[in-house]
């Protein structure tokens, strides 16, 4: 699998652009295609969609391509993930495996989970 | 084996006395490690690095903060006259902020790497052309991450793609006390060719600081402790005895004391560039020594006093007192009187103001009154290296150097200061009290004058009007200068005279 990108959107939400319709927002940094990078990448995706299924917004940022955004995200280690929605805002170090440790640490509502 | 005979390049850091005890600089192209205890100034150092490569060499830096924020870095190094949002502005100085995110809940699940940090520093080289990188402190990489056996791995990898971007660098690394272990948390072994020690010890009382070339991998420094402060405006300013170097051109030239007498006494006055140590007891005229001397231009050139026991106003008085103007000299700008309580800075400070003072105003004769003021602000080993320090100072400048030093005893006696200075001076002048009859004398003897025949009588001196009056020498006195003055009769002294000549001249 190739993974080259410089910013991957994947967006399941049907509401008109521009608008964040998503209840769950979350930025993935990863360096370059490492296993440890599509590892990470795969975990979230499947987190997400057994979890909040088309109710999900991912940007996936390679560091190397765009090492701006990784100065401005003060990003120290890959992978990265950053949840920014919904509040409060929490960071994730490492490949994602763990799932039950990232539920717990990303707080997601789970009611609404079960939905 | 090409190998052995290639030399490592150095890269001149321009931060004063380190290029001369690193033989030119830093190792190019590689990393190097500066360890310290808390508050041993590393991050000065770091940032000092950054910060004359830009001012002297225009070459653009990248610092990486792991501890501080920028903006804290940005304010606290201000203070040493670093502009550092100018020099961001002007893409010479680049922060890669690395330093723990406060705002936002981190956590650790599962594998990661640094890849993030190294893509930002990788960028922040490429974007500025930068040649030098500072990271400080990579220890508290430490405290932000738990493995550490995963930290340790990535920062071993990181050094090895530094070496990759062809940066030459300063990594600091905590330690937990001065001697001992290089580092906490073994970080040595990634940059591990190269370690710097600063240290920052208690003795009697008196911080002492002091940087250490531990090992430079495959090029030569100098060993040992060198001593070091750190000044507003400039940061690390070191004091390397090795500009002691007994190179100095040796000059012929005589200057005068400003007594007659006493330049007769010297065989024609001082040298040009010796260095001069007058002993006496309090009162014995070591001021007035001192103020004859700075009166005196001779050569055509200027004077410079430091004074560490009496004011300004003081001296000024005292000298006008002896029939000489200072107020008028300094107008003339012949004279500069600077005048400190030693208590007011550490010895390492008061050098470097010395120095400062004395290449702004270019004197062609120093006067320090008096040495022994010093010491009592200072530990042995740290008054040695000042004085070796001042010495070489004056010596590379072919500036004659006048130095007193108070004896603890009214008759006779050695001072502390004289031991350490003694060898090093090429002139000693002792003012001594004799009593005789119930009544104190003043004496005055040339101890040693190297390169020059002198006269070794002890001669009687006065104080007048006209200052310091050198007479005749003592006569039928032994034991002047052991303390012990003693008056002989004629027919023994004549006796004493003989006792050395051999068999055939007796009578």
């Amino acid at each position: 699998m190739q993974l080259r990108f410089l910013r991957v959107d994947f967006s399941t939400q049907t509401s008109a652009p521009g608008v964040p319709m998503s209840e769950h927002y979350f930025k993935l940094y990863v360096m370059g295609s490492s296993s440890r990078s599509s590892s990470a990448i795969d975990n979230l995706k499947s987190f997400c969609e057994e979890f909040m299924p088309s109710n999900y917004h991912l940007s996936i940022i390679d560091v190397l391509e765009d090492p701006k955004s990784a100065e401005l995200d003060k990003i120290f280690a890959t992978p990265t993930l950053i949840k920014h929605e919904p509040p409060p805002v929490r960071r994730l170090i490492g490949d994602l495996a763990d799932r039950e440790q990232v539920f717990r640490i990303l707080n997601i509502d789970k009611p609404r989970v079960k939905q | 084996m090409t190998a052995l005979t290639t030399t490592f390049e150095k890269l001149e850091t321009g931060i004063e006395g380190l290029d001369q005890i690193a033989y030119g600089g830093l190792p190019k192209g590689r990393a190097t490690l500066v360890g310290g205890t808390a508050g041993s100034a590393k991050t000065v150092l770091a940032a000092q690095f950054l910060a004359k490569g830009i001012t002297e060499f225009n070459q653009a830096g990248v610092f990486v903060t792991f501890e501080e924020s920028p903006a804290d870095l940005r304010r606290n190094m201000s203070g040493f006259g670093w502009n550092i949002s100018e020099w961001e502005q002007q893409k010479l100085w680049t922060f890669v902020d690395a330093s723990p995110v406060k705002d936002q809940y981190t956590a650790v699940t599962g594998e990661f790497d640094f890849g993030g940090l190294l893509a930002r520093i990788k960028h922040a080289i490429k974007e500025t052309n930068a040649t030098r990188l500072s990271m400080d402190s990579i220890g508290a990489v430490f405290s932000q991450f738990d493995s550490a056996a995963i930290v340790r791995r990535e920062l071993f990898s990181l050094a090895e793609s530094l070496k990759d971007m062809g940066v030459t660098s300063v990594v600091t690394a905590e330690r937990t006390h001065d001697f001992g272990e290089i580092s906490r948390f073994g970080v040595e072994e990634f940059v591990a060719d190269n370690v710097i020690l600063l240290r920052n010890v208690l003795e009697e009382e008196k911080r002492r600081r002091t940087l250490e070339i531990l090992k430079f991998r495959g090029t030569n420094h100098q060993k040992g402790e060198c001593p070091f402060t750190v000044i507003g405006n400039q940061g690390l300013a070191l004091l390397p005895l090795s500009s002691m170097e007994l190179t100095q051109r040796s000059s012929t030239k005589r200057i005068s004391s400003g007594i007659e007498t006493l330049d007769k006494m010297c065989g024609g006055g001082f040298f040009q560039d010796s260095i001069i140590l007058i002993s006496g007891a309090t009162g014995t005229g070591k001021s007035l020594t001192t103020s004859h001397f700075v009166n005196d231009d001779n050569e055509g050139g200027r004077s410079m006093l430091f004074g560490f026991e009496e004011s300004r106003d003081q001296l000024i008085r005292n000298a006008a007192g002896w029939g000489m103007d200072f107020a008028a000299r300094e107008k003339e700008g012949k004279l500069k009187i600077i005048c400190q309580y030693p208590e007011t800075a550490a010895l390492e400070d008061h050098l470097i103001r010395m120095q400062e003072a004395i290449d702004e105003f270019k004197p062609t004769r120093v006067a320090i009154d008096s040495l022994s003021a010093l010491e009592r602000i200072s530990v042995v080993k740290n008054f040695r290296e000042f004085v070796l320090s001042l010495s070489g100072t004056l010596k590379r400048r072919e500036i004659a150097g006048l130095l007193t030093s108070t004896t603890p005893s009214l008759l006779g006696g050695q001072s502390v200061t004289e031991a350490h200075i003694s060898t090093i001076t090429d002139s000693i002048i002792l003012l001594r009290y004799v009593e005789m009859f119930g009544e104190m004398k003043r004496g005055l003897t040339v101890l040693k004058m190297r390169g020059s025949k002198h006269d070794k009588n002890i001669r009687e001196f006065k104080i007048d009007e006209h200052g310091l009056g050198i007479g005749k020498p003592f006569a039928n006195v032994t034991g002047i200068l052991s303390g012990n003055p003693m008056h002989v009769k004629e027919q023994e002294l004549n006796r004493l005279e003989t006792i050395f000549d051999d068999g055939d001249h007796r009578r």
